[in-house]
């Protein structure tokens, strides 16, 4: 297979939003900047996006980017570093005025101001009552930032590549990156983007479970691309998990059902919750009704033919307030459970919705690796954003709104840095190292001559299931012990996988296999550092993590305040400090989680 | 190249714009192609190929119901992503 080389001063991977912001920042500074997508940009994650973005611009009330950073602190169960989460928060109006400008059409009140509206988790006064901080565009707040972000784009020249799959980093024997290797889909032409800067803004890795609401072209394709090159990927056991996805399908359904009255069921026709929350019910924390719902599955009082769902009971309702205060949750019934609930039970299950770790970054948006004693040396010429990377301003558990802030304060930053690298350090290209990108032409004749491979589809399927049963929203030590030697035979057969279309021009298959190169990555990733983590905490729950005095609620911070590491050389793990101190204010002392 | 290989580079290229940003999208046109897959004509190659240039919340509302399109060849097309 042969390859040719295309120049450029930058390229950036991904066109959600944090692409798209970190791309305007090159191309506004005069460099020649690519943008590689999978798909067209509008089309990228980001749209799903519909709550809003955070900002306390205090429009509606009295706010502050102090008690915004004291919500995400909290929130992020302080693994959150106070550095990042500072410098985010008081980037934030700056970041969402920017928007304006590019013309996001932001929702308004009268005055003109932007209109804002209340999210879990944020607060007023240090957690006191609920505040206006989200900034939002009616219920299409993240399609419309990816059409001012895309048009701004586009007048100042960036050049697009749609339809263009990144597969691997390139580095130098220094272990300076100098690109990516990509497929045009159309061609199956395989082409280096030798560049200056690379900026990876690839998105989540949603789809690495089974039940997930995230889209289908949720790979994680830059965290498996990073971890083949070495780079370690940072607190992979934090993910968000909303209770009730539609079994199945994943798709969300609000939580609105159960403050109408929805009632959870186990396959006896049960309504367990009574059980586990005999005050609150089916209206418990998200954590609480997950977890039940878990326990119920895994003592066999699930439903269906795997026993893995439990039921969601709304036919005691009247028809007419389902059909008028909910109408699109009897739609997704019928759409993906093939079940109308107005007559019948909907099949749930507590589903992924958002990864907190990544590919480690420091707030100015650098990927920075450990050596030596120094935890956090940035990779030269290598920089991350947005879902795939971990700033880490979430820690382990996201506020709703914080993630579309993430993505244009770091997309920025990341995009200023490189931007700054490129005109003071880099005069020209470093010649390409040939025997990285030896490591693509590998990979892909690898999978057009394998004999007897593995099903692509099955494999991606059992790696679902084994992290959905093994790695899901409650952790059993005896369930993460067993996944982490199954997800390592589950990586030898991605290892072998096959295609029988060996054909250049737009093959989906291989475009799939390489996919599941990399959601494999982010499943051993997944697995080996929560299997490690020994405490609960955050997203992180676990069965033998107990609350004591010195524990509450089982996190241990004594022994488990600090990032993961997982290498993929050996499935090695390391860890290192969170970092407690913010840049001008008092460290956010650490205390109980309570809301 | 044949007219098997145009046939299936055109699938092809139309199965990899149906994946979308919106998770129901992709659970429709999913099953979409699991049923039509092998038996889609010419025609509907086309009138899919204009389904496809809506935007994805467009899109969302038409599929589940909440919105209705003028043009009918679109419309039947809605109708059997909606029946599949
Ligand atoms: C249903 C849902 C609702 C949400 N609502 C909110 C909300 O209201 N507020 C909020 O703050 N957050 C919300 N989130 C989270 C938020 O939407 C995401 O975290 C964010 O949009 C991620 O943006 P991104 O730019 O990092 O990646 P994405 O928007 O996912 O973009 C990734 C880009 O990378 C490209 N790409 C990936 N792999 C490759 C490759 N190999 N080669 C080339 N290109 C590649 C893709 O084509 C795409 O352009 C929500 C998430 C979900 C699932």
């Amino acid at each position: 297979m042969s390859y040719t080389v295309r120049k450029f001063d930058a390229v950036v991977v991904g066109a959600g939003g944090a692409g798209l912001r970190a791309a305007i920042q090159l191309s506004e500074a005069g460099l020649k900047t690519a943008v590689l997508t999978k798909v067209f940009p509008t089309r990228s994650h980001t749209v799903a996006a519909q709550g809003g973005v955070a900002a306390s611009l205090g429009n509606s009330e009295e706010d502050n980017w102090h008690w915004h950073m004291y919500d995400t602190v909290k929130g992020s169960d302080w693994l959150g570093d106070q550095d990042a989460i500072e410098f985010m928060c008081r980037k934030a109006g700056e970041a969402v005025v920017e928007l304006e400008h590019y013309g996001m059409p932001f929702d308004r009140v009268d005055n003109g101001k932007i209109y804002q509206r209340p999210f879990g988790g944020h607060m007023s006064n240090f957690g006191e009552k609920p505040v206006r901080r989200s900034c939002a565009a009616a219920d299409r707040t993240g399609h419309a930032m990816l059409h001012a972000l895309y048009q701004r784009n586009v007048k100042v020249n960036t050049e697009f590549f749609v339809e263009w799959q990144a597969l691997d980093l390139v580095r130098d024997a220094e272990g300076d990156v100098l690109g990516v290797t990509a497929m045009d889909m159309e061609t199956g032409e395989v082409v280096v983007f030798h560049a200056k800067a690379t900026i990876f803004a690839t998105g989540g890795a949603g789809r690495v479970y089974y039940s997930s609401t995230n889209a289908f072209i949720n790979t994680g394709d830059g965290l498996g691309m990073a971890a083949r090159a070495g780079i370690p990927l940072e607190d992979m056991e934090f993910w968000q998990f909303h209770p009730t996805g539609v079994a199945g399908a994943g798709v969300l359904i609000t939580e609105g059902v159960r403050g109408e009255g929805g009632i959870l069921r186990n396959a006896d026709g049960e309504r367990f919750m009574e059980r586990y929350a005999p005050n609150a019910k089916d209206l418990a924390s998200r954590d609480v009704v997950s977890r039940s719902m878990l326990t119920e599955i895994n003592e066999g009082r699930g439903a269906g033919p795997y026993k893995d769902y439990v039921y969601l009971d709304l036919t005691h309702l009247d028809p007419q307030v389902i059909l008028k205060r909910l109408p699109s949750i009897h739609e997704i019934g019928i759409q993906f459970a093939g079940v109308d609930c107005l007559k019948e039970y909907l099949p749930v299950v507590p589903t992924c919705h958002y990864q907190m770790g990544g590919i480690p970054t420091n707030r100015f948006g650098q990927v920075v690796v450990p050596q030596g004693e120094d935890k956090a040396v940035p990779v030269p010429g290598f920089y991350a954003a947005g879902e795939c990377a971990c700033a880490s301003v979430h820690g382990a558990n996201r506020l709703g709104t914080n993630s579309l802030l993430d993505l244009l304060v770091f997309g920025k930053s990341a995009g200023e840095m490189a931007v700054d690298y490129i005109k003071t350090n880099v005069k020209a290209h470093k010649p390409l190292n040939l025997e990285s990108v030896e490591k693509t032409m590998a990979r892909l004749h690898r999978l057009d001559n394998q004999k007897d491979g593995s099903n692509v589809h099955e494999t991606r399927m059992l790696m679902q299931r084994t992290m959905q049963k093994h790695a899901g929203v409650f952790r059993f030590s005896y369930l993460l012990k067993e996944g982490a030697a199954k997800i390592l035979e589950v990586a030898d057969a991605v290892a072998q996988t096959g295609i029988q279309d060996k054909s250049k021009v737009f093959n989906t298959a291989r475009i799939e296999a390489l996919e599941l190169d990399n959601l494999i990555e982010v499943a051993k990733a997944t697995m080996i550092s929560a299997e490690a983590r020994k405490e609960s905490r955050g997203a992180h729950v676990r069965d033998d993590a107990h609350d004591t005095p010195e524990t509450p609620d089982g996190r241990d911070d004594a022994n488990w305040l600090k990032h993961t590491l997982w290498h993929r050389d050996g499935n090695r793990l390391e860890y290192k400090p969170v970092q407690m101190k913010p840049l001008s204010v008092d460290t956010i002392a650490l205390k109980k989680r309570t809301y | 190249m044949t007219t098997e290989d145009d046939r299936r580079v055109r699938i092809d290229r139309l199965k990899w714009h149906c994946r979308r940003s919106l998770l129901e999208l992709d659970l429709v046109f999913q099953r979409f192609w699991a049923r039509y897959g092998e038996v889609l004509g010419t025609d509907d190659e086309t009138v899919l190929t204009r389904l496809l240039e809506l935007e994805d919340h467009d899109l969302w509302a038409v599929v589940s119901g909440k919105q209705a399109i003028a043009d009918p060849d679109l419309m039947r097309l809605v109708e059997r992503l909606r029946a599949t």
